[in-house]
């Protein structure tokens, strides 16, 4: 049995507002697993996933790779989780792609040699090598994307969470994407509306709504289950519908 | 969306392009304080000031009408500023009018001093055209960085590079939003409505300015940010520096 790297048990919390985002999610995640969250618009798939590396802290029991979330373990769990954000110019703040990447190994105290063939490894990871020392705000939104993957892999974490990786993106990068997320082999968790993606990526699929953890389960059966998705805002992804394709025109 | 109006010309291969931009920086700085402390009256350390301008123009390949055009924006703000002053310094009268409440005078002490301030400011800003518009701006933040200047300051430099765009970028999505919806409407509206876009573009900079944050955390960020050196010091950047500081000196001994 694999090792496991996230244990959450009964978290909850309540932005400043009061309202609550996550009403008691209990979670297991082991290493080496492809874990797709979805769920309706303001489900708690982002708040879920700012829990995972001490971003936000809740009420409950999360342990990441073994380790409590306090400010000693801190600095450890952000080395080993890496959060790529939905919109990459929130991810990209450094003013060329080379200091942007170079942003988390620097942190992490590693030699200038280290550094380097980090962030070179990282872009060539995800094909951006060539664009290495241009500034960020010069890339089109689908390179932002694959950049904001790569200031991640250059941190070489045990468990990378993407938060809605496909949106804005066209096929061909999409295509790209999907993949990358199937090449590599570490730790993934993947909130996405993309379920399309998420069948093709993901071994197992949690859905979440309202806060709540309304199913967990295999790939191919949550995603085959229309009633349950159609109950909660979603629908069946049609490469499952066995080709009964409705064409408008 | 390609804005390139910052780093324009920063990629021509010029000399001056390939100095260490720490170099260009000491250099400027040097260039400014022999300008600001020469005495108004020297009209001929101004001429040679601008004959090291015209060379350094003339080294880095940056278009003249460029450099021109960028240098007039602040020039024609401080010829603003400046043209009060023949009205306020007191000595010998050159020009006077006796009509209305105010009665202005222009003394020549004045004049002098009027001039000696525009032509100190053509030779500060053109200056520092020629030597920004050769470097990019990420190299002079590490310029900055390695030249020990106070870390929030590079810091709010860095990101308002880095977000400036994005920003403008917002209010130009809303404001084309704004005019695909206009469709007549009194000229009120229309302000209210820019108003209300600066109002809203307020609250996002702010918002983006919190995930920034959270995705700074993520990365380990514990309050400072340093960046790779990638800087090295070549002997044509020291001596560089010296042809510039012995020109600089020259032209403050030979009109002594």
């Amino acid at each position: 049995m694999s090792e496991k790297i996230v244990e959450i048990k009964n978290l909850r919390y309540a932005y400043p507002d009061g309202k609550e985002a996550l009403r008691g999610v209990n979670l297991d995640i082991f290493e080496g697993e492809t874990l797709g969250i979805i769920g309706p618009n303001g489900a708690g798939k982002s708040t879920l996933l700012l829990h995972l590396n001490g971003i936000l802290r809740g009420e409950g029991f999360v342990r990441i790779f073994g380790l409590d979330i306090t400010g000693d373990t801190l600095s450890d769990i952000r080395s080993g989780v890496g959060l790529v954000f939905q919109e990459p110019d929130h991810q990209l703040f450094m003013p060329t792609v080379f200091d942007d990447v170079a942003f988390g190994p620097i942190n992490m105290g590693l030699d200038r040699k280290q550094i380097e063939d980090s962030v070179k490894e990282a872009l060539k990871e995800v094909d951006m090598l060539d664009v290495i020392h241009r500034p960020s705000h010069h890339l089109s939104i689908g390179e932002k994307k694959r950049v904001a993957i790569a200031t991640i892999l250059s941190m070489h974490p045990r468990l990378i969470a993407l938060d809605e990786p496909s949106a804005n993106l066209d096929p061909k990068h999409r295509r790209d994407l999907i993949y990358f997320l199937k090449k590599a082999t570490l730790s993934k968790i993947i909130a996405s509306h993309d379920l399309e993606l998420i069948l093709e990526t993901c071994g197992r699929v949690l859905l979440l709504d309202k806060g709540e953890i309304i199913a967990d389960g295999l790939t191919a059966d949550m995603l085959r289950n229309q009633s349950l998705l159609e109950s909660h805002g979603l629908e069946v992804p049609h490469s499952l519908l066995n080709g009964y394709y409705q064409c408008a025109g | 969306m390609h804005h390139c109006y910052i780093d324009r010309h920063s990629g021509i291969d010029s000399f001056i392009h390939r100095l260490d931009p720490r170099i260009k920086l000491l250099s400027l700085i040097t260039f400014l304080l022999f300008v600001m402390f020469t005495a108004p009256d020297s009209y001929i350390a101004y001429f040679l000031y601008g004959a090291l301008i015209i060379a350094l123009i003339a080294l880095s390949q940056l278009p003249v009408t460029f450099v021109l055009k960028r240098a007039s924006v602040i020039i024609l703000f401080v010829a603003f500023i400046a043209v009060f002053i023949p009205f306020t310094k007191k000595g010998e009268v050159c020009a006077a009018s006796y009509a209305g409440a105010l009665q202005p005078t222009v003394c020549y002490g004045g004049w002098h001093m009027f001039f000696a301030i525009l032509l100190r400011a053509c030779l500060s800003v053109l200056c520092t055209v020629v030597f920004m518009s050769s470097t990019t701006f990420s190299d002079f933040l590490k310029a900055l960085e390695r030249l020990k200047f106070p870390s929030l300051v590079i810091m709010i430099l860095s990101f308002m590079y880095r977000y400036i765009f994005v920003i403008q970028d917002e209010l130009m999505q809303m404001w084309r939003a704004k005019e695909s919806r206009s469709v007549g409407g009194a000229k009120k509206l229309h302000v209210r409505a820019l108003a209300n876009m600066i109002g809203v573009l307020f609250i996002r900079s702010y918002e983006k300015a919190e995930s920034v944050y959270i995705s700074m955390c993520s990365r380990g960020f514990a309050g400072g940010i340093q960046t790779m050196n990638h800087l090295k010091l070549k002997t044509a950047d020291v001596f560089f520096f010296l042809i510039i500081v012995a020109a600089l000196s020259g032209i403050r001994v030979l009109k002594g």
